[in-house]
């Protein structure tokens, strides 16, 4: 008996997140988000890697009933990629929608991750989109695509990154309503861990107890601390008997850094507290 | 290891094999200890005690004095003195380090110091031979420097002492540790070591005055004795809390040595130093402190001087950034005596941080805000050593004479006046060649602001060069990496419609259908960031700083059609103490009038120590991300310095290892020099195609751009 190993093939803008997606709310970004949707303006929303941004975004994405339509931004993502372009079938061309013309169809909510990796240009299709004309131009198609009231833009940012060219611009950062994310503190942190792995409370009290030391690294040689995400991975290595040095060297050391004395450190940390 | 170097003096060549003579070592000797002797103190004894030594410990007693005293006569004498009877006892390599060690330690502490590690040689052969399990400071000061940096927050500076102490903000380590059998437990030894000197300032040892407290017994180093033990079972608790992992290993370190029962009342969590005060009141007389091997000892004077500092420091800072805090929220005019008003206040949490501090809540009149990073690290900072925040730190201070009192904290330029001259500063190490070795942290080295000068220049030398400058605009508009859209590609993220159209003709028509029917655009980006090293020693003065200064205009000119990412400092400095890097433009500064008048202001100052200005610009320039790095120095001669050796064959050789770190590190460097003698020396430093020659200074303006154009095109 072998069970078919195919992945399901779902139409973004059509799958609606049935199941709450679990998500603790931090501050007030759940008002702020549905403000912003009800006023249709677009949202930024800004803070470290696993944070919890994109769950968040799934949240709301259920919370509102739109479809989410999630697109990584890389730095060969073009404005095709985003709003479509022709392809050719049967000595005809035939056009087809990017994912974002798609959320706009579709009123869904069109989440660009990370969108400082996208080219410059890139960014720039969606100026007419995030402000109040909410139209999205096809120029190879000669169309405008007006954006229904459901429509939702929203992207994420990581101001940690120090790096000149990876700075939002002014024009762009300036349509958005910004809501910044942080780490939780330590008893929400600890609170998200146990339900996201069942982990016992004392091993989860010191997992917290060494992301909050490895934050305190924060530009002392590491470029971020370790994220709830990776206490998330920890956790469930450890929920599988893996021994506490080795799920932390595994999941929170080597995730975090190459250079060999930071890694001696972040071990040496997890090695004095377990 | 590497043989002793051959010596080579003519009269030591002649018979290589046979032992040399004593009158014949008595005369070389005399020769490299000069200085040093006189009637009374004669190089015969010494030659003497050599004479027996094979001919290859000859030549390495007398290679390394002559080494030796080129940084310090005495020391040559010393450790001339002090080889003939090590040479016994430590083999060659062993002998080297021996000598390395000696030397560190007299840059680092002086004669004194320096000359008791040759006196020691009995001592290091002892430490020698259990080497292998070892564990020197200078393996592990970094990771322990990252591991203490993640337990508070705070950064601390580790150093090395002959007893392991803290004054709150240095760490003090031994330089070496060997009690323990094995490498992994002697680093367990440093690190707990470590990790209780940390607990003594998080934990407030200092918070009591024990000075006064140990002055009230008759012997005041029993007493301190006493409460550095107790202290060190209290915080042992408090660490067991924390880091529950060290612990265990600090347990298994004492090998089961059960602790005193009038002690373990020490090990609730709420016990303070005052409880570590009272029970030595009530232990003095009849109690000897046991000892652990990774016990510190305690030095309250200094630590209180230094925690007192701080506290003055940050109250000031603290004070300061509220009222910069007040300033930026509407709604607070200042009052009548020029302050802001606004009632700042504390207000702890339940929660708690990964160190078992209080989390707390800043209030402004009643309503919580959110303070801003410095002002988290402030607070942070007064909590670990008051652990409450006094209700006068909340006071915010204005233009008040508290900021004015933050602003009379050192700046670089007070180097040498008062103890601060090391604060603030970074250091370097330096390449000395004779001993094939680096001189630890040898460089203090400031970045300064050039001082902003006439603005005018830059139109000068723009109306000078018009022709010239929009002619050189033109051509690295040229090299300008633009998007291309490439037509009739085989692979490219849209369709060529015009080539689909033309391959469906062809193919209707009985040809093959062409496969190359998309667009690709090609990004011919120039990921480049150029670092400029200009020197500012006092040689340029005149026309080459003109030159210089002009050829920067013409440089930044054309760079911003460019757009290549570029950044301009200026060097100089007089003896290792007082490097100076001058900021003239930084990566993310724009070309603005700022900028301008800096390169206006660009003045000749000192010397040319270079090897350390390119270690630091080359720290700068690798946190810059580019594909390409490249470090273009613009210099009139050979590196040199006032008074201490620099000049010649150890500044160039100090330079040619600064520049292959930073080749190692992935730097292109290059040096623009008008030196016509450059031939003689920057092969040797830069390798044989890194460096041009613009023998005629006039020409420099035009051709500094022109040569980054080649080098980049």
């Amino acid at each position: 008996m072998t069970r078919a190993l195919h992945a399901r093939v779902l139409k973004p803008e059509s799958r609606l997140i049935e199941k709450e997606p679990y998500y603790e709310r931090v501050g007030d970004e759940i008002a702020l988000f549905e403000a912003a949707y009800a006023s249709q303006i677009p949202v930024l929303l800004k803070g470290p890697t696993g944070c919890g941004k994109t769950r968040f975004v799934e949240y709301m994405a259920w919370r509102l009933k739109r479809p989410l339509i999630t697109v990584s931004c890389h730095d060969d993502l073009t404005a095709a990629d985003l709003v479509g372009r022709y392809l050719i079938t049967n000595n005809e061309t035939l056009w087809v929608d990017g994912p974002l013309a798609r959320a706009v169809r579709a009123g869904a909510i069109c989440y660009l991750d990370e969108v400082v990796e996208a080219r410059k240009d890139t960014t720039v299709v969606i100026h007419p989109l995030a402000d109040d004309r909410r139209i999205l131009p096809m120029e190879k198609r000669g169309e405008l695509l007006q954006a229904p009231p459901e429509f939702v833009l929203a992207m994420s940012y990581n101001p940690g990154y120090q790096s000149v060219l990876k700075e939002l611009k002014q024009s762009t950062r300036q349509r958005f309503i910004a809501i910044e994310f942080g780490y939780p503190d330590p008893t929400l942190e600890a609170k998200i861990v146990m339900t996201e792995t069942g982990l016992d409370a004392e091993n989860i009290d010191k997992l917290i107890k060494l992301a909050q030391m490895t934050r305190n690294l924060k530009g002392n040689g590491l470029d971020e601390g370790a994220s709830t995400r990776l206490l998330v991975h920890t956790a469930k290595l450890l929920r599988r008997g893996i021994a506490p040095h080795a799920a932390c060297s595994s999941a929170i050391a080597e995730a975090l850094t190459d250079d060999p004395e930071m890694l001696r450190a972040v071990n040496e940390l997890a090695s004095s507290l377990f | 290891m590497s043989s002793p170097p051959r010596s080579s003096d003519p009269r030591l060549a002649v018979a290589a094999s046979e032992p040399l003579t004593a009158a014949a070592l008595e005369d070389r000797l005399d020769e490299l200890l000069d200085p040093v002797l006189s009637s009374r103190r004669t190089a015969t004894r010494l030659a003497q005690a050599i004479a027996p030594l094979p001919r290859a410990h000859q030549d390495f007693v007398l290679h390394w004095v002559a080494v030796i005293a080129r940084t310090n006569p005495e020391m040559a004498y010393q450790f001339a003195a002090a080889a003939p009877q090590a040479l016994a006892t430590l083999d060659l390599s062993f002998a080297e380090a021996w000598i390395i060690e000696a030397m560190d330690t007299y840059d680092r502490e002086g004669l004194y110091r320096g000359s008791q590690v040759f006196k020691g040689a009995a001592e290091f052969a002892g430490r020698a031979r259990r080497g292998s399990s070892a564990v020197t400071f200078e393996e592990v000061a970094h990771v322990l420097e990252l591991f203490v940096c993640a337990l508070s927050g705070r950064h601390m500076r580790l150093d090395t002492a002959a007893q392991p102490y803290t004054d709150t903000e240095t760490l003090h380590l031994p330089s070496r540790l060997g009690l323990a059998a094995t490498k992994e437990n002697n680093f367990l030894l440093y690190k707990a070591m470590t990790t209780l000197m940390w607990a003594q300032g998080r934990y407030g040892t200092f918070n009591a005055d024990l000075l006064a407290v140990c002055g009230n017994y008759d012997d005041p180093q029993h007493a301190l004795a006493i409460l550095n033990f107790l202290e060190t079972v209290r915080l042992e608790a408090c660490v067991a809390r924390v880091l529950p992992g060290l612990a265990r290993e600090m347990t298994r370190m004492r090998g089961g040595v059960e602790l005193d029962p009038r002690c373990t009342g020490l090990c609730q969590p709420w016990t303070t130093v005052d409880d570590s005060i009272k029970l030595l009141a009530a232990l003095y007389g009849d109690f000897t402190p046991p000892r652990h091997a990774y016990m510190a000892t305690l030095q309250p004077e200094q630590a209180a001087a230094v925690r007192n500092a701080r506290l003055a420091r940050e109250k000031a800072g603290l004070q300061s950034v509220l009222a910069d805090m007040l300033e930026e929220k509407d709604g607070h005019t200042p009052d009548s005596a020029g302050l802001p008003s606004g009632r700042f206040s504390i207000e702890g949490r339940q929660e708690r941080n990964a160190d078992g501090t209080p989390q707390y809540v800043l209030k402004l009149d009643d309503a919580p805000v959110h303070p801003p990073e410095n002002v988290t690290q402030l607070i942070d900072s007064i909590l670990q050593d008051l652990g409450e925040i006094p209700d006068d730190y909340l006071v915010a201070a204005g233009d008040g004479a508290y900021r004015q009192a933050a602003r009379a904290e050192p700046q670089p330029a007070d180097v040498w006046k008062g103890i601060y001259h090391e604060e603030g500063a970074y250091f370097y190490h330096e390449w000395d060649h004779r001993r094939r070795h680096y001189r630890k942290n040898w460089c203090v080295l400031r970045e300064l602001d050039v001082h902003p000068g006439d603005a005018g220049f830059i139109d000068q030398t723009l109306g000078r060069y018009r022709p010239q400058v929009s002619q050189l605009k033109r051509t690295f508009e040229l090299l300008r990496g633009e998007d291309k859209l490439l037509k009739r590609q085989s692979d490219g993220n849209d369709i060529d419609l015009d080539a689909v159209i033309a391959a469906y003709a062809d193919m209707r028509g009985g040809m093959e259908l062409a496969e190359r029917v998309l667009v690709k655009r090609h990004r011919s980006e120039r990921n480049l960031a150029a670092m400029f090293m200009v020197d500012m020693s006092g040689s340029t003065k005149g026309w080459i700083n003109d030159a210089e200064r002009e050829a920067l205009v013409m440089l930044c000119e054309a760079l911003e059609v460019l757009g290549d990412r570029y950044a301009i400092y200026g060097f100089s400095g007089i003896t290792r103490k007082r490097c100076e890097i001058f900021r003239v433009k930084r990566f993310d500064e724009p070309y603005d009038t700022l900028v301008k008048s800096r390169i206006s202001g660009i003045a000749p100052q000192d010397y040319t120590r270079m090897g350390v200005a390119i270690r630091h610009l080359t720290t700068l320039l690798n946190r810059v991300e580019a594909r390409t790095k490249l470090l273009v120095t613009l210099s009139d001669g050979k590196p040199d310095d006032y008074s201490d050796n620099y000049r010649g064959e150890y500044g160039i050789e100090d330079t040619r290892q600064a520049l292959i770190e930073a080749h190692r590190s992935g730097i292109k460097p290059f040096c623009i020099t008008i030196d016509r003698e450059a031939r003689d020396y920057l092969p040797h430093m830069y390798g044989p195609v890194n460096w041009t020659l613009v023998d005629n200074v006039a020409q420099l303006p035009l051709k500094v751009a022109e040569i980054y154009r080649r080098l980049t095109g």
